[in-house]
């Protein structure tokens, strides 16, 4: 039936009868606006396109990626290994002792002359005649593992008991939060300095011969101080953003049209507090980097002769007016590394934190 | 007022008395106790001497006699040296309280300082400058720091002597160990005092023609303070264990000198004592700060 306006008797201006050309059907052009011209942004994109736009951010970021690379990488084609000496032709190589970088020890000297190729010693050897940037590279993969290591223990145990404490509330949370109240104000160094001595004595027979001996007791030590201590930072923020997420507007909108807790939960309240945790992650690796050279200052780090960027530099400080380069070359790493993440960390939180968005 | 007090105080005991249970039992946990010799000695001369320092008696009640002890002041004896604990503690810590005194106090003045300066220069040079340098120096473990100063400026260039305990030169040692805190304080400061800028009563007060100065000195910065004092708890305690690593790398014969080497000669009773003096410092900065902060600022109310 088609519909004609002019067959229609003209309509009191004050009727309130239904004005039926309201309800035609939908031209195509009509139809045309509804059509997204923009595809949604989520929540997840929209953060990685600021992340994108932050210089800094995606700087650190390749720098971090180009130098796990390097490390993952050199190693399984490098020529040296960081716990031997220096060989010429199956013989040890007494003279390679504390050379400059690029430069080649008498024995080698020898070697090239004759005709033979030898791989050129980038950042020098030690004083063990051991090629340093071996030892730089594996000493980055120490720390950095490490680093990555402990902070996935704090995330564990703070996600896991900061969801439980902020889920259940009431006493629960109460008692949980005293603990973590005397926990937090304990302090964090004096304490991994002190159980890392007592563990070393008390671990460093019953590891003897089993694969975790290659760390050493130290760094069993660190992670499990971690484990105990560092992860009450990490349990407060999920607590506390859970509480605040729990009791939003658009949970109760959803608890109100009759979504379960666990839609609740993955939908709602996980992708809020997700870039907060992330962001803390980013920052903890630095900071357990931090304590893992603090620990080699002192005496305490990895076991010799493994290095850890730390050990190296502390290992330098000897040295370091006749081989200043020594304590330059970790120094640096250091620095770039926790630099990289520092600044990954804020980049992050300005694109990610909801707090700060506009 | 009270009732908050009276809880931080009670926690902070609780906590001291849980550092001193941990690290008494961890000590304790340690195989071989301090007269186990590869000779043994006549078991008569053995028992006497454990009875001398109580060590016939069960852990627990071991733990308490100590606990008296510290209470009384006596944090028993060096096992290396053979001298009493407590004057180690009270000789030395008169060298570290005096470096990290100035650290923690320069910290504060040039933190304030370049904070309020990024933060009314905000992403102008003077800004970028100061957040550059702030990241920069966050990111450098202080012995790395420690000892690049030192040879710059002590070995190579000479500008000031190595440090020289008849002739201190408290200089590099100062700079080492405040740039962190200074950093922190900074980028604290900066960011609370971009918040206080952004507030009606400052618009308020500018709005009345009250000077620019006397905007920034008095309206702006004495409520940007209130943020800096939470971190003087976090900042001790930053000083204390970071003094351990300036002065071992400028010899300085401090309290973290003392630890430091404790720990290598493995002194279990110093490294005990030392914990324990440094945790309670620590604990009673951060009390101190948090009821400093509720006291300045009265809008502040705990559950």
């Amino acid at each position: 039936m088609t519909y004609n306006a002019d067959k229609l008797p003209k309509k009191n201006l004050l009727s309130l009868q239904i004005d039926v050309s309201k309800f035609e059907k939908a031209s195509d052009a009509e139809k045309a606006q509804h059509e997204t011209m923009r595809e949604s942004t989520t929540f997840f994109r929209d953060g990685m396109r600021k992340l994108r736009r932050n210089p800094l951010a995606m700087i650190s970021l390749v720098v971090l990626i180009c130098l796990v690379l390097t490390i993952v990488i050199v190693p399984m084609f490098y020529p040296y290994s960081y716990e031997q000496m220096i060989t010429v032709n199956g013989k040890r190589d007494k003279t390679a002792k504390n050379l400059a970088p690029f430069t080649y020890s008498k024995n080698e000297q020898k070697a090239i002359d004759e005709g033979q190729k030898i791989f050129p010693h980038i950042f020098g050897t030690d004083e063990l005649c051991r090629d340093y940037f071996i030892r730089v590279l594996y000493g980055a993969r120490v720390s950095l593992a490490v680093g990555l290591f402990a902070s996935l223990i704090v995330l564990v145990i703070g996600l896991l008991y900061g969801s439980i404490s902020g889920y259940f509330g009431g006493k629960v949370d109460m008692v949980m939060m005293r603990i973590v109240d005397i926990i937090y104000s304990l302090p964090d160094t004096l304490m991994v300095v002190l159980l890392s001595v007592v563990m070393n004595q008390v671990l460093g027979n019953a590891l003897k011969g089993s694969i975790v001996s290659k760390i050493g007791p130290n760094m069993i030590s660190l992670f499990v101080v971690f484990g105990v201590l560092y992860w009450v930072g990490m349990a407060r923020l999920v607590r506390g953003q859970i509480l605040s997420i729990k009791n939003n507007e658009y949970v109760l909108a959803a608890r109100a049209m009759g979504a379960k807790p666990g839609r609740i939960i993955r939908k709602h309240i996980l992708p809020n507090c997700m870039s907060v945790i992330i962001i803390s992650v980013a920052l903890q690796i630095p900071s357990a980097i931090f304590t893992e050279s603090f620990l080699s200052f002192i005496g305490l780090g990895v076991q010799a002769p493994m290095p850890s960027l730390g050990s190296l530099a502390n290992a330098a400080r000897g040295g370091m007016q006749s081989y200043p380069y020594k304590m330059v070359f970790p120094a640096v790493i250091i620095c770039l590394i926790v630099l990289s993440f520092n600044l990954l960390g804020d980049g992050l939180r300005d694109a990610f934190d909801p707090k700060l968005r506009r | 007022m009270l009732k908050y007090t009276v809880k931080r105080v009670l926690l902070a005991v609780v906590t001291v008395f849980i550092i001193s249970a941990i690290t008494f039992f961890a000590m304790n946990a340690i195989p071989g106790g301090p007269f186990a010799k590869e000779k043994a000695p006549d078991p008569a001369v053995q028992a006497a001497l454990e009875a001398r320092f109580n060590l016939d008696k069960p852990v627990h009640q071991q733990f308490f006699i100590y606990l008296r002890n510290l209470l009384h002041g006596d944090f028993g004896v060096s096992l290396k040296t053979g001298r009493d604990i407590s004057q180690i503690i009270s000789e030395k810590f008169a060298v570290s309280a005096k470096l990290g005194g100035m650290a923690a106090l320069w910290a504060v003045v040039l933190g304030l300082i370049l904070g309020s300066v990024a933060a009314l220069c905000r992403n102008r040079w003077p800004d970028r400058l100061i957040i550059f340098l702030t990241t920069l120096f966050v990111s450098v473990p202080s012995f790395i720091l420690a000892t690049i100063l030192l040879l710059v400026f002590a070995l190579t260039l000479k500008w000031v002597g190595v440090f020289d305990a008849n002739n201190p030169n408290y200089v590099l040692p100062v700079i080492s160990l405040m740039l962190y805190p200074m950093s922190y304080i900074t980028r604290l400061t900066k960011s609370s005092m971009l918040d206080v800028l952004g507030q009606d009563y400052i618009r308020t007060a500018r709005a009345k023609g009250v000077r620019d100065s006397l905007v920034i000195f008095k309206h702006a910065l004495r409520n940007a303070l209130i943020p800096v004092i939470t971190y003087v708890g976090p900042m001790v305690a930053y000083i204390l264990t970071g003094s351990m690593v300036v002065e071992t790398v400028f010899t300085i014969g401090g309290l973290g000198t003392e630890f430091v080497r404790s720990i290598n000669n493995q002194d279990y009773p110093l490294i005990m004592a030392t914990t324990i003096f440094l945790a309670v410092l620590m604990v009673i900065a951060t009390l101190l700060s948090d009821l400093v902060y509720k006291l300045v600022d009265p809008r502040i109310t705990f559950d």
